[in-house]
């Protein structure tokens, strides 16, 4: 998970581009990433109401059967429905990614926040934590907490949302750091204002945009790690669908039934795919000074 | 310079010191009783405390900690808490398999990324150049182990080019570890290609506009010339750096293509001892690829140090 860092490694155009561009209009790729997100994000709300088919169901007479009108994906080794499956699957993909990205932000961002306000030994801890937290990427968190409690969807949810805590507390820290620096922060402390209420109306707001892309970044990569858990067989457990198992049991039918390992494989692909486009879309339109040079 | 280095070194150490406190921890609050899960339901009272006093389970935890760390110190990993059998040598082993697999796929990917991530920024409003980036967007979105099914599917099954999976050290037979080494190579060296492009394109993107190009230009150099004398030289400092983060990301990505190519790597000896429940295993493992992303991580801050004085003289003011 240390992908947050090659991001902040980056080479931006704030330092040489002069001042800050917002160009609003069509952003392509943004509207490509809502799009895909939105597709994810209905297979699994429709998935909440109907499927084609009952995704727990086995028959093992329709077992291995390709796409047909009435298995429009075909049915997998136990004779499940593979669509009705994807969908449930998209479930369990955004539910995974909502409570790490949700871990993440609740303890990282006010932690990061304090940090910048209070300072000094503060923040010396602060940063000790959060680079011994790096030293413990999602999935290798994920797999000792595996190993310590048992692997599950929820074991899972809460070693990526740990491993996440630092991204958005360093995210945090340096948004609040800038905020903190400037002349109305000042004016609301000459005014007697608390911490508390300058981090709520001051710092908060200011920092929303580049939270809000973390998010996303931290989404795409929960997905990623949730998908790879679930094919080791670390993660979702069965029958609970999880496109990472899905894959991995499509691996075995390569070649004569490729459907049961492209499904899953294009589904992770669309969710990720989309995810990474809103979170690039997002940070250009929100935060046109960390737009990538030569994307204009 | 020299305070830099032992406030890094410092760092490292400490670093290690509570992530292994950590990993031991975690490690120990599992549920169940070590010597239960190795010895079966049905071992005797007796059998069990013997096995408890030999491999020092029913110590208190902090002496536990302080043996396994002493061992750690002489690079002795205990023994198996399942097989009994010395851990490092086999840590070793296996290590040494995974190193070879992600050196290979970043070579290998930066062999692509090199020339891609550059042609992408000097066209980048040509078709060309928007395409690049446009498949190296969608590439980044692809993880290593859906390319390494669809590689299997391809080269494997329907091409029967090259085995799906396993393993053979290069000293024994150096062609067949090529067959065997080059799909999970290529499923790494893939994505990473596409990361990597990304990281290039914006680095020489940077430079382009950077006064020292034009000024290159002013005196006569051609654009290529400029370009590859001034401006890849510049370049380069965010693009090492970002190879050691993905070094890193590379190597927890590697337990799942191991998994892919069922290769004997230290990833898939850490599924393994996770699913056996290999106490001492596990806790050994984690502790090297800890070790191996800390100092990747800090490695890469004094890199950025070295390779740009803009940033030492930042620092040390």
């Amino acid at each position: 998970m240390s992908s947050t860092r090659p991001v902040s490694s980056l080479p931006s155009s704030a330092a040489t581009a002069g001042p800050a561009r917002f160009t609003p209009g069509v952003h392509g790729g943004l509207i490509v990433g809502i799009v895909l997100v939105a597709l994810v994000i209905l297979a699994a709300v429709v998935s909440l109401v109907w499927t084609p088919h009952d995704p727990y169901a086995t028959n093992a007479a329709i077992r291995l059967a390709g796409p047909s009108s009435s298995h429009l994906l075909g049915t997998d080794p136990l004779g499940r429905d593979v669509l009705s499956q994807t969908m449930v699957g998209a479930r369990i993909t955004l539910y995974v990614g909502l409570v790490s990205v949700g871990i993440g932000l609740v303890v990282g961002v006010p932690a990061g926040i304090w940090a910048a306000m209070r300072g000094g030994w503060v923040s010396t801890v602060f940063m000790t934590g959060s680079d011994i937290l790096l030293a413990f990427p999602g999935l290798l968190l994920a797999i000792v907490l595996g190993a310590a409690f048992g692997a599950s969807t929820t074991t899972a949810m809460v070693a990526l949302g740990i491993a996440s805590i630092p991204a958005f507390a360093r995210v945090a820290r340096s948004g609040a750091l800038r905020v903190l620096s400037q002349d109305y922060v000042l004016a609301a402390r000459v005014a007697n204002r608390s911490g508390w209420a300058i981090a709520r109306d001051h710092v908060l707001p200011n920092i929303a945009g580049m939270v809000i892309v973390q998010a996303s970044v931290s989404y795409a990569l929960a997905v990623l790690a949730e998908a790879g858990l679930s094919f080791m067989g670390l993660g979702t457990a069965p029958p609970t669908p999880s496109w990472g198992r899905m894959l991995a049991t499509g691996q075995q039918f390569l070649g004569s039934h490729d459907y049961l390992a492209v499904v899953p494989g294009v589904a992770i692909a669309v969710a990720v795919l989309g995810l990474n486009l809103l979170g690039d879309g997002l940070r250009d339109v929100m935060d046109p000074r960390l737009k990538q040079v030569g994307d204009e | 310079m020299t305070t830099y280095f032992l406030r890094a070194l410092g760092k490292l150490l400490g670093t290690l010191l509570i992530a292994s406190v950590l990993i031991f921890l975690i490690l120990r609050v599992m549920p169940g009783d070590a010597a239960t899960v190795a010895l079966g339901i049905n071992a005797t009272p007796d059998a069990l405390e013997a096995w408890r006093e030999a491999h020092g389970t029913n110590s208190p935890l902090i002496a536990q900690y302080v043996t396994w760390m002493g061992g750690i110190l002489h690079l002795d990993f205990g023994t198996s808490f399942v097989t009994g059998r010395a851990l490092t040598p086999l840590i070793l082993d296996r290590v040494q398999v995974t190193l070879i697999i992600v050196g290979l796929g970043m070579v290998l990917a930066l062999l692509a990324a090199i020339p891609l991530g550059t042609l992408a920024a000097v066209k980048h409003r040509s078709p060309l150049g928007v395409g690049i980036a446009g498949a190296s967007q969608i590439g980044v979105a692809l993880p290593s182990f859906l390319v390494g099914v669809l590689l299997v599917g391809l080269f494997a099954v329907r091409l029967g080019w090259l085995p799906s999976g396993g393993w053979m050290p290069p000293a024994y037979d150096f062609s067949e570890f090529l067959r065997r080494v080059t799909l999970p190579v290529l499923a790494l060296a893939t994505v990473q290609t596409a990361v990597m492009t990304r990281y290039i394109r914006s680095a020489v993107l940077e430079v382009m506009r950077e006064d020292f190009l034009r000024t290159a230009r002013a005196g006569g150099s051609t654009w290529n010339r400029a370009l590859v004398r001034h401006g890849l030289r510049n370049a380069a400092v965010p693009i090492v750096t970002v190879v050691g983060v993905q070094l890193a990301s590379m190597l927890i990505g590697a337990v799942v293509i191991e998994r892919v190519f069922v290769v004997p790597g230290i990833g898939s000896m850490l599924v393994d001892a996770v699913g056996q429940r290999d106490l001492q295993a596990v806790q050994g493992i984690v502790m090297v690829l800890v070790t191996i992303v800390v100092v990747l991580n800090i490695a890469v801050d004094l890199l950025y140090m070295v390779l740009d004085p803009r940033i030492r003289l930042r620092e040390s003011s």
